[in-house]
């Protein structure tokens, strides 16, 4: 792990308040692995005082890309950034996503700017596995298919995709794949993964899902992003921990 | 260039510099070592230690604010038994100094800690966390209750012959009454301050940002507070103080230390920058160069007013 300056090389605008930020690809000690996160530091200033934390969304020989979406301060200014602006990395950070040998046929599914970390681990994947992603967003506006292909959508308002949320699109795909072997990744709001958890538990499939907090340090020592784990009598925290988890495991 | 002295002696405690990392924002030293070369600092002081473990508050934990943080772990940690047979070796390993940070819902656990801890030669210090609620008298904290705090100093000092260091909350009337009976009950330091309480709520769903309600207010915003509070003990009562509240930086350091601080704590700027430790000794050492100051302990109370 490291802590380190790196150059902005671009942060664009990709769909309505989501952003790509592309930095220079850090020195590091250890391969990245796709569902690991980077803790942002966007000012040296006292406000806002910590770090964010982003899972990564894509890597390049050469570069680093996160995927965010303005919510508030801390988002603000990362998207002001220009080429050339220095942001302070620290990370990377968690565990990965695991895609089993045995997998024909794996399911990414992303509500909002829970997409993140798909284009990464979809790189990464084996030539011979097939893929879909099923990606949840409100509106066409939010749509997008950055590091993608196969995507479903589905849309609150039906402006784009189905008329509906991801558990509905997840239905429908799980009859097109029939008897395949699949397994499913998500990310996403906490709603959204309650109720896949309740779809995947009753019919129990196989599915990871990437979980969301805040937190103050991302290693491990704040405790401030606790999970409840099956494992264990005690939380778990999502930094360390996770923040993938078996969704069969954790309380969400 | 001659070596500037950075040690300091914190009644009986000496530290190869005044830098010491704050209770509960190092854990118990093995994942910040990853960032951190904990064998140049000073010294770190564990996550609170009950005597059974304790699997803390649900989430939502934290909560940023102005320049700082809220938060209510609610002293989750492993208990006394785990952290003898699993963390303790490594923090052997680290060659710190090491203070063990005791929490205790009752005055006899926190002599039942102490007194089982006491063996532990890689234990240098004890700091008593006061801010816990006495369970035993109905929720209050100990903290706000001064023939409390004198009490628990009273039986800790009974079982132990290593430096005792109390840390004192700054949510009470008069912060000097109890730094005084600390040091009429034989503690031979006070640490200040513990967290502010604060809350924070949503407008929309008009519920508190955190589950536990209120938490306790760290990081910058609370610097000011926490240097008038050092002042305070400074100017009346004759003891070794460890301040504690907001310092990102050498200078936040250096203001610590003229106000009237022996040594200081870091401890919200571990979250956010890891190394900081590392950083502030290079910084102190280049103010002293800079202003002449041979030996740090001429720093301490200096203050001109």
């Amino acid at each position: 792990m490291l802590i380190q300056d790196v150059l902005v090389l671009s942060n664009k605008l990709i769909a309505e308040n989501t952003f790509l930020l592309e930095v220079e690809f850090p020195e590091l000690s250890e391969q990245l692995k796709p569902g690991q996160f980077f803790n942002l530091q966007v000012t040296s200033n006292s406000f806002p005082l910590l770090r964010r934390p982003f899972s990564i969304s894509d890597v390049t020989e050469t570069s680093l890309f996160f995927m965010y979406k303005l919510v508030g301060e801390g988002t603000k200014i990362m998207s002001e950034k220009v080429k050339g602006d220095k942001i302070n990395l620290l990370g990377p950070l968690g565990n990965s996503f695991a895609i089993d040998d045995q997998c024909e046929h794996a399911i990414f599914i992303g509500g909002g700017i829970g997409i993140a970390p798909f284009p990464f681990l979809i790189k990464d994947m084996k030539v011979n596995q097939k893929y879909s992603v099923l990606f949840g967003v409100r509106n066409k506006g939010e749509a997008h298919n950055y590091g993608m292909n196969n995507i479903s959508y589905s849309s609150d308002n039906g402006s784009i995709g189905i008329k509906g949320n991801v558990i509905d699109l997840l239905k429908l795909k799980l009859n097109d794949v029939g008897d395949t072997n699949i397994q499913i990744f998500a990310c996403g709001p906490n709603p959204m993964l309650r109720a896949l958890k309740n779809y995947t538990d009753k019919l129990n499939l196989d599915c990871f899902v990437s979980m969301e907090s805040a937190m103050a340090c991302g290693f491990g020592i704040c405790q401030g992003c606790p999970i409840e784990h099956k494992g264990s009598d005690n939380y778990q925290l999502i930094c360390k921990d996770g923040p993938i988890f078996n969704i069969k495991d954790i309380e969400i | 260039m001659s070596n500037i002295d950075l040690s300091v002696n914190i009644g009986g405690l000496k530290l190869k510099n005044p830098v010491l990392l704050a209770s509960g924002t190092v854990g118990y030293g093995n994942e910040i070592s990853e960032f951190i070369d904990l064998s140049k600092i000073g010294g770190i002081v564990t996550k609170s230690i009950s005597l059974n473990p304790r699997k803390g508050n649900p989430p939502q934990r934290i909560f940023e604010t102005a320049s700082g943080m809220l938060n209510a772990i609610g002293l989750a940690n492993v208990g006394l038994d785990v952290f003898v047979k699993e963390k303790i070796p490594f923090l052997k390993k680290i060659n710190s100094t090491l203070i063990c940070n005791i929490a205790a819902s009752s005055i006899e656990e926190y002599e039942k800690c102490v007194e089982l801890l006491d063996s532990e030669s890689t234990i240098k210090a004890f700091e008593i966390n006061v801010s816990c609620p006495n369970v035993k008298e109905g929720g209050l904290i100990f903290g706000n209750d001064v023939n409390a705090v004198a009490r628990i100093t009273e039986k800790v000092r009974a079982k132990t012959n290593k430096p005792i260091i109390i840390k004192l909350s700054p949510n009470n009337a008069n912060i000097v009454d109890y730094a005084e009976v600390v040091k009429k009950e034989g503690g031979n330091a006070v640490s200040a301050i513990n967290t502010l309480i604060g809350t924070s709520f949503d407008i929309y769903s008009r519920k508190p940002k955190i589950k536990n309600i209120t938490g306790g207010l760290s990081g910058p915003a609370i610097k000011p507070v926490a240097l008038a509070k050092v002042l305070e003990i400074s100017r009346k009562v004759d003891i070794p103080i460890i301040g504690i509240g907001g310092i990102m930086n050498w200078k936040d350091a250096v203001e610590f230390m003229i106000v009237g601080a022996t040594a200081f704590q870091i401890g919200t700027v571990n979250f956010i920058n890891p190394n900081a430790g590392i950083e502030i000794i290079d910084g102190l050492e280049k103010y002293c160069r800079q202003t002449s100051v041979n030996n740090l302990n001429e720093l301490i109370a200096s203050r001109i007013v």
